[in-house]
């Protein structure tokens, strides 16, 4: 008798150390609250931020080099690359604009936090008009944390299939312009431009498409004034 | 590679919480894992397994992950339907007209902890 009685006064002693907290909270919340503090500051400092998505390839650099190239004179632009592992493209990017552009490192990790895109922020010299981010090349867990970028773009590359859209629902659901890239090449595969915007329009009714072929800078222009006209809208 | 951020993630979460509740050692986390949130649990345990060892005051901490089906909801004929048996077209009335009501959770529901 006394024995059991001692047994469960220890073990409720036990079991009253162990505290049981009730979280229930989303684990995309508490990086939703600090993108929205990062954009709100971006809005006072007059700092546009575009996060720029795609798969692996599909054309990121080789676009940001056009476009960057075509609008540099109008405004202080400067960029930031997401690699796992290397700096490769934020040298490419310098070397190519000669703009100011600096190497996040990931540590391992597939997407951009809005707490990891603040710290790059810092690094980068005051005065921007424009700061882009090359997130890492994934069209899954990008879509998934809000960077806290005034506005999303991904790049879909013709190789790639006009079916992505239907694949990669809430990629396409976030963004605000899908640029289709290489279009250079669409004579050589079945991809189907029409599908893909009416795929795209199922996701986001919303979302600008231009077809661009980032390699000889055809239909960048298209892409670069919207930027400008956003880069305004944003400092108004 | 994505299990990976969301465990870093969710070890911010509850170190967060451990810090209100003056905890020192958490000993086990509950998630609420939705059937097309994308998270893979095989991986999530694997990557969750790895990330604890080096993380203080989380060692040996389990993973407990209940999984929570996908329903989508049809507009057209204003019923329900499983999401991983038909996708977005509506099995009672081929509509497309339709959106996930559940199942892309990735939340933690509680943590014990000392
Ligand atoms: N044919 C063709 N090739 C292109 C075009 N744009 C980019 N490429 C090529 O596609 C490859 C990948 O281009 P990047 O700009 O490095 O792509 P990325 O998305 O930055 O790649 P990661 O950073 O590695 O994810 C390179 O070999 C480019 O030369 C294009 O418009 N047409
Ligand atoms: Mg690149
Ligand atoms: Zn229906």
């Amino acid at each position: 008798m006394q024995i059991i009685h001692y047994l469960s006064a220890r073990k409720l002693k036990i079991m009253e150390k162990v505290k049981v907290i009730e979280i229930k909270k989303s684990i995309f919340e508490e990086n939703g609250r600090e993108a929205d503090e990062l954009r709100a500051e971006l809005k006072k400092k007059g700092v546009f931020l575009l996060n720029l998505m795609s798969s692996p390839g599909s054309g990121k650099t080789t676009t940001l080099i056009a476009t960057i190239n075509a609008i540099k004179d109008k405004i202080k632009v400067a960029v930031m690359e997401a690699d796992i592992d290397s700096d490769v493209d934020a040298i490419k990017i310098k070397e190519a604009t000669g703009i100011e552009s600096i190497q996040l490192h990931t540590g391992g990790m597939c997407h951009l936090d809005a707490e990891m895109t603040r710290q790059g922020l810092d690094n980068l010299s005051e005065g921007l008009d424009l700061a882009i981010l090359e997130n890492v090349g994934n069209l899954v867990c990008p879509a998934e944390f809000d960077t806290g970028a005034v506005r999303n773009a991904m790049i879909l590359s013709v190789p790639e299939g006009h079916d992505k859209p239907l694949k990669y629902p809430l990629m396409f659901s976030i963004c605000d312009v899908v640029l289709i890239n290489k279009t250079d090449v669409l004579p050589y595969f079945d991809f189907d431009m029409d599908k893909c915007r009416e795929y795209i329009a199922m996701r986001n009714p919303a979302a600008k498409v231009f077809p661009i072929c980032a390699r000889t800078g055809e239909g960048v222009d298209s892409f670069a004034n919207w930027l400008l006209e956003e880069v305004a809208l944003w400092k108004n | 590679m994505h299990e990976l951020g969301i465990v870093f993630h969710i070890i911010k979460e509850v170190k967060k919480a451990m810090q209100e509740n003056n905890c020192s050692k958490v000993s086990k986390v509950v998630m609420n894992i939705g059937e097309v949130s994308t998270v893979v649990p095989y991986y999530l345990e694997d990557c969750w397994n790895w990330a604890v060892s080096k993380e203080e005051g989380f060692q040996g901490c389990k993973l407990e992950i209940k999984m929570l089906d996908a329903v989508t909801w049809c507009d057209d004929c204003k019923s329900e339907y499983p999401t991983v048996a038909h996708g977005k077209t509506c099995p009672h009335c081929g509509s497309g007209n339709t959106w996930l009501l559940r199942g892309n959770e990735v939340e933690i529901l509680e943590i014990e902890a000392i």
